[in-house]
């Protein structure tokens, strides 16, 4: 990938390997531990229907490159929406600024990594015609129209990008990346004697827009954003207090990136302000929990052959049997924790430094029947769907909010009851793991995590699981 | 840092001339207008920005990161037959930007009619420019941020001896030039920069360990509150929320304090906002001329505040603001559109595309002492956590900390908790507003007390 990346996208603004040395020289001094520029170009495409017509539609185009030097826990970074050497040997100056002092040094690039690639050469933003794409969503409208004469409200968005990126560092990191990356979603609302539900599905990964097109894809999403609207239409009011939770496989495992994902990540450990801080190797989960960050799998949103900092993204357990064993790590946190880099390192853009983030994160499968886990409950609730959560690392607080969820009583799934919200404790919520299922989904590739206002895609996944107590934030 | 004399790759110079940088958006502006017209576009608007800022964080006495941000960007859209394409850069050499405005034509070329499509009336364009008092350029070396960083942490640090540790303090200075143009003719010419520091401590007891933080954010740098202050502020906030525990389940009175209040304001604004209004996504349908806050609430729309955190002398359409009440007596007086929303729903716009510009409460009475005291039992929320917020139904359920409200006083710290309702009746159930207004925000309001939430915990 890297020599079809300098060629694509640094030969164009008369950058070559000789002008990365001349940069990297710049950053070099005695008082750094390395020095890095991260070349990126994305560009993305949206359309939008509404009303039963594509009536917009935009083309996103940014491009530049992010320069940082690390000094200990320092870090010095600039960047510029150049690429030209000028702007590089600019940005490089400012960056250094984190050295008091700085020599023009001299440095070799490197011999450039090579990974495995997770995904296949799409382009879902170049390829085939708008038209296309355009006939593709008033395609899907009329199908979900078609599904329930209650609906009063449709969208679906379509929405593709493309990144190449390239990383060259002082210590000899070079590496290169082509990120396809689309996703579909479908909304409706329905409206059943005055009152109005909304009910969402969508998908996506790494691929091409030729996925996105196939009616098997598009055709199940509408049938489950028709089907949720429909539950939520028939709704009571959600209980309120501490109960015991049914949580559905796949989308569900939010809970893992909330309650434990974040609070793992290299630069909260490092800074001892995780609640998981200083707990490596103790149990934080009954022994049925093996939770592992994967960024290797095909073609997942969540995946990456490399991260933005040019370590290949690998399979990392986090908690093995309900033990902590391991953190997700950058080059800087791993270095002064160390560690080694886990291929975690990620960033929104060029303009944004890099830190440890999630890729894929999920729970590996038990031997519980799902059926058998819902027969074991006798007063609780089971939530099958989500809007997305938050944590706040150190306290170890988490949320997640509920979009379809239904009673459970005496071993029997009930009513749907309106959209809560669930709060738990992150450390001890997987002590609390009572069941796991047989069951391991990931989700269908639409999450979306913010970390420090940066914006990346990641994706969840669990088996059926039964908690044993978490706060239900209803109002019944 | 360097000052490079070509315009495609440095903007530094915006800090010390900023008409020259702005004069550079504008000619962008018209190059882009032209090449729309000539590609067949019917109307064309284009927004351009250009920021310079820089941020130095310190952690434990040690600098963490120094940043230079330097941002420019173009954000096309055309109209073709009431077909409409959009499309950004943020590449502003010339050919860049034709390719842009190529990719919005190709865009509109292939989207399908809208009747709401395009530009704002002509005649509603705005014509005066009053100085907003939003530009205060100053050049601080990055050394002296670091500076004012350090001290910032170092009086959070020394404050209480329960502060175990910090996530840093952050001093940040940004310099904004924006520009919008359409095929009317407008041009509208804004800039504004911007202060900010924060700092965000750790405590740690035997019950663990607690975060808050504290921030502050100014037009003007000499604005901005002491170092010692923010510092002090930060660590009382952490300390405080030591111990805190769970509560049973229950229905009470909530004191939501100024920082989520707004959150609350805010989502009133979602509900009457045209997009969730034409896609029937909002709880508050048809609701204008109907009570919707108790009728000693009022809010008022004021764009022109000096300093003010969202003035603007017109909005995204480039239309005039004016000041103009949203809700008058507890009464909905009219709804927050854009020129597009607004011929969605068969209405008059209200200079509103963007949002709205400082929305100020009125009808406070009380001081927050006298708010806790008129509660006497019930629960104090800080801090709100999740998306639990639905804007079709208005139904509420979130994640929440703050402290408990016994005989009148503020009492234990609580967490791992959450608050529900639903927004119709907890807006109109609003027992009282809070004196304590937060004005450096765009929605400026003090507490709210509402009348009675459920509460779910688990007692501890």
């Amino acid at each position: 990938m890297y020599a079809q990346v300098l060629d694509s996208l640094l030969a164009p603004a008369g950058v070559g390997e000789k002008e990365l040395e001349l940069a990297l020289g710049r950053l070099v001094s005695s008082q750094i531990d390395f020095g890095e520029l991260y070349f990126q170009r994305r560009v993305s495409e949206g359309w939008m229907l509404e009303d039963g017509a594509v009536k917009s539609g935009s083309f996103d185009s940014d491009q530049g490159v992010g320069v940082r030097a690390v000094a200990g826990a320092g870090t010095g970074f600039a960047y510029a929406d150049s690429m030209a050497l000028p702007a590089l040997m600019d940005a490089a100056g400012s960056a250094r600024a984190i050295a008091r002092a700085g020599g023009n040094g001299m440095v070799r690039v490197g011999q450039p990594r090579t990974a495995p690639t997770r995904y296949g050469s799409h382009d879902p933003v170049g390829g085939g015609e708008s038209s296309e794409r355009v006939e593709l969503l008033r395609t899907i409208d009329a199908y979900v129209r078609s599904l329930d004469s209650r609906i009063s409200q449709v969208s679906v968005n379509l929405s593709a990008s493309h990144e190449s990126i390239l990383v060259a560092a002082t210590d000899g990191v070079l590496a290169g990346d082509v990120r396809p990356l689309v996703r579909l979603d479908i909304r409706v609302l329905m409206e059943e004697d005055g009152r109005r539900e909304q009910g969402f599905s969508g998908g996506g990964g790494r691929w091409g827009l030729s996925s996105v097109s196939d009616a098997d894809f598009w055709q199940e999403h509408a049938r489950e954003a028709v089907r949720i609207a429909a539950v939520n239409l028939g709704a009571e009011p959600a209980p309120a207090g501490y109960m015991t939770v049914v949580l559905g496989s796949g989308w569900p495992g939010v809970l893992l990136h909330e309650a434990v994902g974040h609070g793992l990540e290299g630069d909260f450990n490092r800074k001892g302000i995780s609640a998981f801080a200083d707990r490596m190797g103790e149990m934080v989960a009954t022994e049925a929990c093996t939770v592992v960050d994967d960024g290797t799998l095909d073609d997942r949103r969540g995946s990456l052959s490399i991260d933005d900092e040019g370590t290949p993204s690998a399979y990392n357990t986090l908690i093995e049997n309900g033990r902590l064993v391991g953190y997700m790590q950058d080059r800087l946190n791993a270095r002064l924790m160390g560690g080694r880099p886990t291929g975690n390192g990620r960033r929104e853009s060029f303009a944004h430094l890099p830190m440890p983030r999630m890729t894929n994160t999920y729970m590996l499968p038990g031997e519980h029947d799902p059926g058998e886990i819902l027969a074991s409950v006798d007063d609780g609730i089971y939530a099958v769907g989500f809007n997305g959560g938050q944590v706040d690392i150190t306290s170890g607080k988490f949320v997640f909010a509920a979009s379809e969820a239904y009673r459970v009583k005496n071993g029997k799934v009930g009513a749907p009851i309106k959209g809560a919200t669930l709060i738990g404790n992150g450390p001890d919520v997987l002590t609390r793991v009572g069941m796991v299922g047989n069951d391991l989904a990931l989700d269908s590739g639409v999450g979306i995590c913010g970390k420090e206002g940066q914006s990346v895609p990641v994706g969840v996944g669990q088996p059926t699981l039964r908690i044993d107590g978490l706060t239900v934030g209803g109002t019944g | 840092m360097s000052r490079g004399q070509s315009i495609d790759t440095d903007n530094t110079a915006l800090l010390h001339d900023p008409d020259r940088e702005t004069e550079l958006l504008v000619g962008i502006a018209q190059r882009v207008l032209e090449r729309a017209k000539a590609g067949g576009a019917d109307e064309a608007e284009v927004s351009l920005g250009s920021s310079l800022g820089r941020e130095a964080t310190v952690r434990l006495a040690e600098i963490e990161t120094l940043e230079e941000a330097r941002d420019r960007s173009v954000q096309v859209t055309v109209y073709i037959r009431q077909c409409t394409g959009s499309a950004s850069t943020g590449d502003l050499r010339p050919q860049a930007i034709d390719e842009t405005v190529e990719r919005a034509l190709a865009i509109a070329r292939n989207t399908q009619p809208d009747r709401a499509a395009g530009l704002a009336d002509a005649a509603s364009m705005a014509t005066e420019f009053p100085d907003l008092d939003l530009w205060h350029p100053e050049d601080i070396a990055l050394d002296d941020l670091v500076a004012r960083a350090l001290d910032i942490e170092q009086a959070g640090r020394d404050a209480d001896s329960r502060i175990a540790n910090s996530e840093g303090a952050s001093v940040t200075t940004e310099a904004n030039l924006a520009v919008y143009a359409n095929s009317h003719g407008f041009v509208g010419r804004m800039r504004g920069t911007a202060y900010s520091q924060s700092c965000v401590l750790i405590a740690r007891d035997e019950n663990g360990m607690q975060r808050d933080y504290d921030f502050d954010m100014q037009r003007r740098f000499a604005d901005l509150a002491s170092a010692e202050s923010t510092g002090r502020e930060a660590a009382r906030r952490t300390v405080r929320r030591l111990g805190a525990k769970r509560i049973r389940t229950g229905r009470m009175p909530v004191l939501f304090a100024p920082e989520v209040a707004r959150g609350l304001i805010g989502h009133l604004v979602g509900a009457v906002s045209g997009g969730n209004l034409y896609r029937r996504s909002s709880f508050l349908l048809d609701a204008a001329g109907e009570r919707v806050l108790p009728d000693w609430a009022s809010l008022v729309e004021r764009p022109h505040l000096p300093r003010g955190a969202r003035s603007a002398a017109f909005d995204a359409d480039g239309m005039a603001t004016r000041e103009s009440p949203l809700v008058d007596s507890g009464v909905l007086s009219r709804y927050v559109l854009s020129s597009y929303s607004a011929r969605r729903l068969g209405l008059a716009p209200t200079a509103n595309a963007g949002g709205v510009h400082n929305l100020e409460l009125s009808g406070a009475t009380h001081s927050f002492e006298e708010l806790l005291a008129a509660m006497g039992e019930g629960l104090v929320v800080t801090e709100l956590m999740g998306q639990g917020v639905n804007l079709v139904t208005g139904d509420y359920s979130r994640g929440a900390a703050g402290f408990r409200v016994e005989d009148g006083r503020l009492g234990a710290p609580v967490e791992e908790i959450t608050i529900a309702g639903n927004l119709r009746e907890m807006y109109l159930g609003l027992v009282a507003a809070g004196t304590d207004v937060d004005v450096r925000h765009n929605i400026r309001t003090g507490s709210l007390l509402v009348g009675e939430m459920t509460v779910a915990g688990q007692e501890e």
